[in-house]
């Protein structure tokens, strides 16, 4: 056994173990921190399929990003439950029975045999193009320029950003977009609705600091 | 003959269980955020799927299709999680068997 494969069989059980986890744990921050755990493997498994890119993004946004997130709002809620509440939802038969009819039918269509990998490198996931124009001398005399096109061999970081920002430019402005709109959209609805008192009164730091603010004013006037 | 590295099916395989685990999170918790999490489970399963199959066909549009999916993730849980909050303000619970509103 090779030690990719190793790598493969022990991470790919610490995820799947993890992640049985996060669905299982009666208290949110540990299926918080068990989701962690998951991720992190997964982001090994992209390594060992030459996506270091995405690896690092899915450190990056997921575990650094997003867990941080789920971990504020846990710690804000701060739920707490009793040993004898149910954590499971009442037709939790049923769910365990479509999880278990899902998990057979994408098993069916991914089982051994059906995808045969070509024996092919993965130097396309590490190399980008460039042009290069050449002067060509033609049969007549005549000199014409020619664009030539080179492919180069760079590291996987390289190759994805210029995939995405030539080919894949105006998507990608899209995400932005996108991020924009959902970062004011969780801003609007997270947002606490102040009482009428609080609206029309201002708080009590800033009635002073405006005294003591005219105050200094008055005093500069005077001297 | 013993493979060298693992097969884009064994990322299969391994991708259908996390989405199977995600579902079956998603259907039987009570508790709304830890719905949110079993949906970004899901969300992973679909991109080791990419990844995998990126790497099979040699093409580096995966890696920048399994980009643009964290970033819906991301946004997602966002988004998702201010609703949740504004739930609990509302109701000073997250347990998802009682809101029902919309009688679903």
């Amino acid at each position: 056994m090779t030690p990719a494969m190793l790598v493969f069989f022990a991470i790919g059980t610490l995820a799947v173990a993890a992640s049985l986890l996060v669905i299982f744990m009666r208290n949110p921050v540990h299926s918080a921190l068990f989701l962690l755990l998951t991720f992190l493997c997964v982001a090994v498994l992209f390594v060992l399929k030459s996506a270091e890119f995405v690896a690092a993004v899915q450190v990056l946004v997921y575990a650094g990003g997003i867990m941080v997130l789920f971990l504020f709002v846990v710690m804000l809620i701060n739920v707490r439950h009793l040993p004898e509440e149910r954590v499971m939802s009442a037709f939790w038969k049923g769910g365990l029975a479509v999880g278990l009819g899902v998990f057979i039918m994408l098993f069916a269509i991914a089982r051994p045999g059906v995808y045969r990998d070509p024996a092919r490198s993965d130097k396309p996931l590490r190399s980008t193009y460039s042009y290069r124009t050449r002067k060509v001398q033609q049969a007549d005399g005549s000199v014409t320029s020619k664009r030539i096109r080179r492919l180069r061999e760079v590291g996987n970081s390289e190759a994805v950003g210029m995939k995405l920002y030539r080919d894949y430019l105006v998507p990608f402005e899209v995400a932005s977009l996108f991020l924009l709109v959902a970062m004011i959209g969780a801003i609007v609805i997270g947002k606490r609705e102040l009482n009428a008192d609080e609206e029309e009164t201002a708080p009590a730091y800033m009635i002073d600091r405006v005294a003591t603010e005219q105050l200094v004013k008055e005093r500069d006037r005077n001297a | 003959m013993p493979e060298a590295a693992p097969t884009t099916e064994a990322y299969l395989m391994l991708s259908a269980t996390l989405f199977a685990i995600g579902l079956t999170g998603v259907i039987i918790r009570r508790n709304m955020i830890t719905v949110l999490m079993a949906v970004e489970l899901m969300l992973n399963a679909v991109n080791i799927n990419l990844v995998a199959f990126s790497h099979r066909l040699a093409s580096l549009e995966g890696h920048i299709f399994t980009i643009l999916v964290i970033t819906v993730a991301a946004g997602e849980a966002a988004v998702g999680l201010a609703i949740i909050i504004q739930l609990y303000r509302l109701r000073s619970t997250v347990n998802i068997d009682e809101q029902r509103e919309l009688n679903g």
